[in-house]
């Protein structure tokens, strides 16, 4: 499998007109989403070839990130010297996967990076996302926020990701987010827009389904929990809602649309947990980096570890392991 | 290469659990264990053992001793010459040695889940992640009731020696809820773990030596249903508890009819799984997963019945069938199987079978197309819908991983469907509308109702059911009292004490002469003649015949039920309102004090003090019962999940009542009064030496604001209506005052739809001593608490 781009294997999510029947009929129950969240990554496991193998295709699935105020043209190149070559060679020689141009999902900076990004990865053009209308808060007007989607696309981001104005759904202003997050769907033209629902801040899980729902009516083709800048980030329980009101939506539209949980997601263990998620509540389509991805930056080195040891039945050091 | 491939499949692979730990315990008893009595590991009487085998792989594991009627003696004799010392050491030493037990297990738990897993066929998650954690806490919670006996509980004492016979769906979990609360409260235990799933209860038994627990306190017998038959007969054990079919438990109850065993019986269930259309159809869908593929079905409580509410059946439906075919199958100790071996071939076959006769009825059934292990007993998750009530397979406990699903249009419908078996252990109602989730639990016919939520357990809540589901509970507050008898019982004696009677000629007790009143008999609310035509004298004091009363028989007992039935208004007031009511009475009562005292001397020739006693003593019981009536309530149990878990006493229905011979009105009070302070509906055999007082009595009932059909009371020869009441299928409960045969005789027939029996073995109270003759044990033999589970969290 060439990793270079993602392969979209079903056809694109579009902007439906906004049906307030959709978010109507949501109910969720959250001691029960707490009690299936709790419990489905004790119900499967994944070990030896499958843990490795599985461990390999959360590297695939990776939008590597740096998103702070010191970001340099220096860390920039690091990381995507990393995000082409996330798995030291002999590691990837050893596991039969030398010859797979294995590399993350995408690489995910701020807007003033995209260049810098772009040209370290040079030949090998990953995918670059640039987060978006005045991320983390989005506390700006829509009209800088459309401005902005169209400077990063314009700089050579091709996947977007945008946050909504928390206020409108804790108000409970469905339409008004649904004609905001349309206009910038329309403003990302051909890139890919990821919608942060910044969860840690919508209160209720109905409130997180609901905001799901016009999100995708709008024509997101991701929808992400966190800008990993939140006091909570992504949690199985929020995961659970998110990804059944996908199932939901692809059953009621045909649409497929993605998912990306970010913020806090740093283990290997819990990796895999968030894969299990995806095969048991959405099927095996969502376990490929056009319909998921982790926004995660320190995730990749322990997945490099548990491999390193799965590889010399030693347990390995971080320092052993190129740094992004 | 093989990493390649599976990087593209993303299939799961084995996750095994190493079963070497297990192996070598079993290795290091030679794969032979032997009775463990006294103490000690002794070998069996009978010689003989039996083979215990892993359903997953169809292996023989070990040989167990098979223990006969001369084992099981010895196992008796042993718990009862340790009982002297374990009452003596006291509640904080017992606390001590249950504390320890709950560590032992704690730190030996995953060779407990490994052993039970590989023994029961059940997934290595399941015994890992609930069962095993469940027992540790069991004792944790227990050592604490351990510690508080006499504090909370003084007015109570230690049966004996209890006999206690488990099942083997939930092997371990099911002697920590046998044994942890019976030595709590200071007995000793005999206890036989089912033939087929013994290995932990030996595993425990060694974690018990290991402890120091005194020896004799726990002995475990080992063997088949005729060592049960042992446990059940012998004479010198004080009390039985059961898990297990409805089936043994008739024949349990009826083995131990009239023998003053204390028993509690948990039997087996249909319970409904209930879905409105404004529920989570998702989190239904995994609560479905918990209610039936939890241990492959064979669970008790399990939520076999799936009523759906029309608008969405066919939505959920088909969000079911997906999950199917998520569900996998196979070895016990794979950590990635949902679904498990059934414990034996018998067991497989009794689903297959009950499955086929579904198909044949017509049902429409779904299998997913999943792997199913070829080795070992394996069975495929299975749903039915288009299921009609009179289907086999939506009225029989399959025990299985079988799911009957059937729709409902209104709330009233879901309630009916719901209550439309003779099984009533536990329901589950799923709706994000709380005002109606309260609304609908009250009237499911359950011992525990598990709202948003199914299966979840807990030390600190009591677990048991109604109807034929048994009765008794176990766990929390409410599980300690079968472990436990009234001290004051123990002042109880074998004949009525004595009244004071007056000299003959010098009683001024006398009725005037005046205009004939005949004595009728009073059900739903009015004074009618017997059904039969014929009415008995009644011989006063004196010798002679003092009045007539009807003489009742089968038809009347009818009568009395049907309208005993009717009456939905009492079940449904408040305590606030029932007390005014029985203040009322009492006014009235005060009001011909004079008149009821009199008839008193004239019928059994008390003297006048005594007789004015006897009425005034039934006033103030009538105010017991008034002050009661909104302060016997329920608790909020301290369970160990998010949630609100309502312990609420509930009445049990109707509730035939023998009432005694002696204290004419004052025995009639004090046993038909708490009764109905709890909701119930009464039918009343009055006296059968001495009626008059309470046919009198129905005309302060006329003027005292009772709604009619609360207390019915039929007149005549008491044992020959006590038959009627206690055959009576829509009779939930017989007390009764009386013989010792009579006694018996009620505890036999109720075996049939399991009533609740509150018999007194032809052991006197002394009716005038308030100790004796109210208070809250009237009430809670008058009532069945209820576990209300309400998780919250928006």
């Amino acid at each position: 499998m060439k990793a270079e781009k993602p392969i979209h294997q079903h056809k694109r999510i579009e902007t439906i007109p906004f049906d307030v029947h959709l978010l109507n009929e949501l109910k969720i129950n959250k001691s029960a989403v707490e009690r299936r969240a709790g419990t489905l990554g004790k119900r499967r496991s994944v070990k030896k070839d499958w843990q490795a193998a599985w461990l390999l295709r959360a590297v695939t699935c990776i939008d590597l990130t740096t998103l702070s105020g010191d970001d340099t043209a220096g860390n920039v190149q690091r990381l995507c010297a990393k995000a082409k070559n996330p798995i030291r060679k002999d590691i990837l020689e050893a596991l039969g996967m030398a010859d797979q141009g294995l590399t993350v999902g995408a690489v995910c900076v701020y807007h003033n990076l995209i260049g810098e990004a772009k040209k370290a990865l040079g030949d090998r053009p990953l995918p670059i996302a640039a987060v978006s209308t005045g991320f983390p808060a989005g506390q700006i007007p829509l009209k800088e926020k459309l401005k902005q989607i169209q400077l990063s696309v314009a700089a050579g981001a091709t996947e977007i990701d945008i946050v909504i104005s928390r206020a409108q759904v804790l108000n409970g202003e469905w339409k008004k987010l649904y004609k905001e997050v349309s206009q910038m769907r329309a403003a990302c033209g051909d890139a890919h827009m990821k919608t942060i629902l910044a969860t840690g801040q919508l209160s209720t899980l109905t409130n997180i389904a609901k905001a799901s729902v016009v999100a995708m009516m709008a024509g997101s083709d991701f929808i992400k929990t966190s800008t990993g800048k939140e006091s909570v980030n992504a949690t199985l329980p929020v995961s659970l809602v998110m990804i059944r009101a996908i199932r939901e939506y692809e059953e009621q539209t045909g649409f497929k649309v993605g998912f990306k949980p970010a913020g806090g997601i740093r283990k290997a263990k819990q990796a895999l947990q968030w894969l299990i998620l995806m095969k048991e509540e959405l099927g095996d389509d969502w376990l490929r980096n056009d319909l998921f991805r982790f926004g995660a930056s320190s995730l990749l080195g322990d997945i490099e570890r548990q491999l390193e040891h799965f590889v010399t039945g030693r347990y390995s050091a971080a320092y052993r392991h190129p740094m992004s | 290469m093989k990493v390649k491939e599976i990087f593209e499949t993303m299939e799961y692979g084995p996750a095994p659990e190493s079963a070497d730990a297990a192996m070598s315990w079993l290795a290091k008893h030679k794969n032979k264990f032997e009775l463990f009595i006294d103490g000690k590991w002794v070998k069996p009487q009978s010689k003989k053992y039996f083979e215990s085998i892993s359903p997953s792989s169809k292996n023989t594991l070990a040989k167990l001793a098979e223990a006969n009627a001369k084992d099981v003696d010895k196992a008796v004799a042993a718990a009862k010459k340790a009982l002297p010392k374990w009452k003596e050491i006291g509640c904080h030493n017992r606390a001590k040695y249950l504390y320890a037990l709950a560590r032992q297990i704690q730190k030996h738990s995953r060779l407990f889940a490994v052993l039970e897993s590989i023994d029961n066929g059940k997934s290595i998650r399941e015994t890992r992640d609930i069962d095993i954690p469940l027992v540790a806490r069991h004792f944790y919670h227990h050592a604490g009731w351990a510690q508080l006996r006499d504090a909370e509980l003084p007015e109570f004492r230690e049966i004996g020696v209890v006999g206690q016979i488990i099942p083997w769906n939930f092997p371990l979990l099911m002697l920590a809820w046998k044994i942890a609360p019976a030595i709590s409260m200071g007995n000793t235990v005999v206890l036989k773990p089912a033939e087929a799933t013994s290995l932990t209860a030996l595993l425990f038994a060694e974690i018990c030596e290991q402890v120091g627990l005194p020896a004799g306190v726990v002995n475990i017998v080992t063997g088949a249903g005729e060592t049960g038959a042992a446990i059940v007969d012998h004479p010198k054990i004080d009390k039985i508890a059961f898990t297990g079919s409805t089936e043994v438990g008739k024949i349990i109850r009826r083995a131990t009819a009239g023998t003053g065993k204390k028993l509690s019986l948990e039997l087996g269930g249909k319970s409904p799984f209930i879905v409105f259309e404004d529920a989570d159809l998702d989190s239904v869908v995994e609560g479905i997963v918990d209610a039936i593929w939890f241990n492959q079905g064979q669970v008790c409580c399990a939520g076999s019945r799936l009523l759906v509410q029309e608008s969405v059946s066919e939505k959920l439906y088909k969000k079911i069938k997906k999950r199917m075919a998520k569900l996998r199958i196979g070895d016990s100790l794979d950590k990635s199987i949902d679904i498990g071996a059934i414990v034996d071939q018998q067991q497989l076959h009794t689903i297959s079978t009950l499955v086929n006769q579904g198909v044949k009825e017509g049902n429409t059934m779904y299998q997913p197309d999943i792997v199913c292990p070829k080795d070992g007993y394996f069975y495929k998750p299975t749903l039915f819908t288009d299921v009609s009530p009179s289907a086999s397979i939506a009225q029989d406990e399959i025990f299985g991983p079988v799911l009957v699903a059937m729709t409902f249009r209104t709330h009233k419908e879901a309630v009916k469907l719901a209550n439309n078996t003779r099984y009533g252990l536990a329901a589950s109602i799923w709706t994000e509308n709380i005002n109606l989730a309260l609304d609908i639990a009250p009237q499911v016919k359950a011992g525990v109702v598990w709202i948003n939520s199914t299966n979840v357990f807990d030390a600190a809540a009591g677990f048991g059911g109604y109807r034929e589901s048994g009765f008794g509970r176990e766990g929390g507050k409410e599980g300690l009292y079968e472990y436990l008898k009234p001290r004051i019982e123990d002042e109880f004696g074998s004949s009525a004490p004595k009244p004071e009677l007056a000299k003959a000629g010098k009683s001024n007790g006398q009725i005037e002469i005046g205009i004939d009143r005949t004595a009728k008999m009073y059900i739903g609310g009015k004074q009618c003649r017997p059904d039969g035509g014929y009415s008995r004298a009644v011989i006063g004091a004196s010798g002679i015949s003092i009045g007539e009363v009807s003489e009742g028989n089968r038809k009347d007992i009818r009568n009395a039920v049907e309208a005993a039935h009717a009456n939905k208004k009492w079940g449904g007031m408040t305590g606030h309102s029932k007390a005014q009511v029985l203040y009322y009475l009492a006014e009235n009562l005060s009001a011909r004090k004079r008149e009821f005292a009199a008839r008193l001397t004239s019928m059994i020739g008390v003297t006048d003090a005594a007789a004015a006693m006897e009425v005034e003593l039934s006033i103030q019981r009538l105010y017991t019962y008034g002050a009661l009536a909104d302060k016997y309530d329920g608790n909020v149990h301290h369970t160990t999940h998010r949630n609100v878990t309502l312990a609420m006493p509930e009445a049990i229905g109707v509730i035939g009542v023998m009432c005694p011979d002696e204290s004419p009105l004052l025995g009639f009070i004090s046993t038909v009064i708490p009764c109905i302070t709890m909701g119930n509906s009464v039918i009343a055999i009055p006296s059968e030496t001495a009626p008059l007082s309470a046919t009198d009595f129905y005309q302060i009932l006329e003027t005292s604001d009772v709604p009619g059909g609360t207390i019915n009371i039929v007149t005549g020869k008491k044992d020959a209506l006590s038959k009627v009441l206690s055959s009576h299928d829509d009779v939930d409960g017989i007390w009764y005052f009386g013989s010792k045969e009579g006694s018996k005789d009620v505890e036999l027939r109720a075996a049939e739809n399991m009533k609740r029996t509150w018999v007194n073995y032809g052991k006197y109270r002394d009716w005038s001593n308030p100790k004796h003759g109210e208070g809250r044990d009237f009430l809670r033999k008058a009532s069945q608490i209820k576990n209300i589970w309400v998780p919250y969290g928006e």
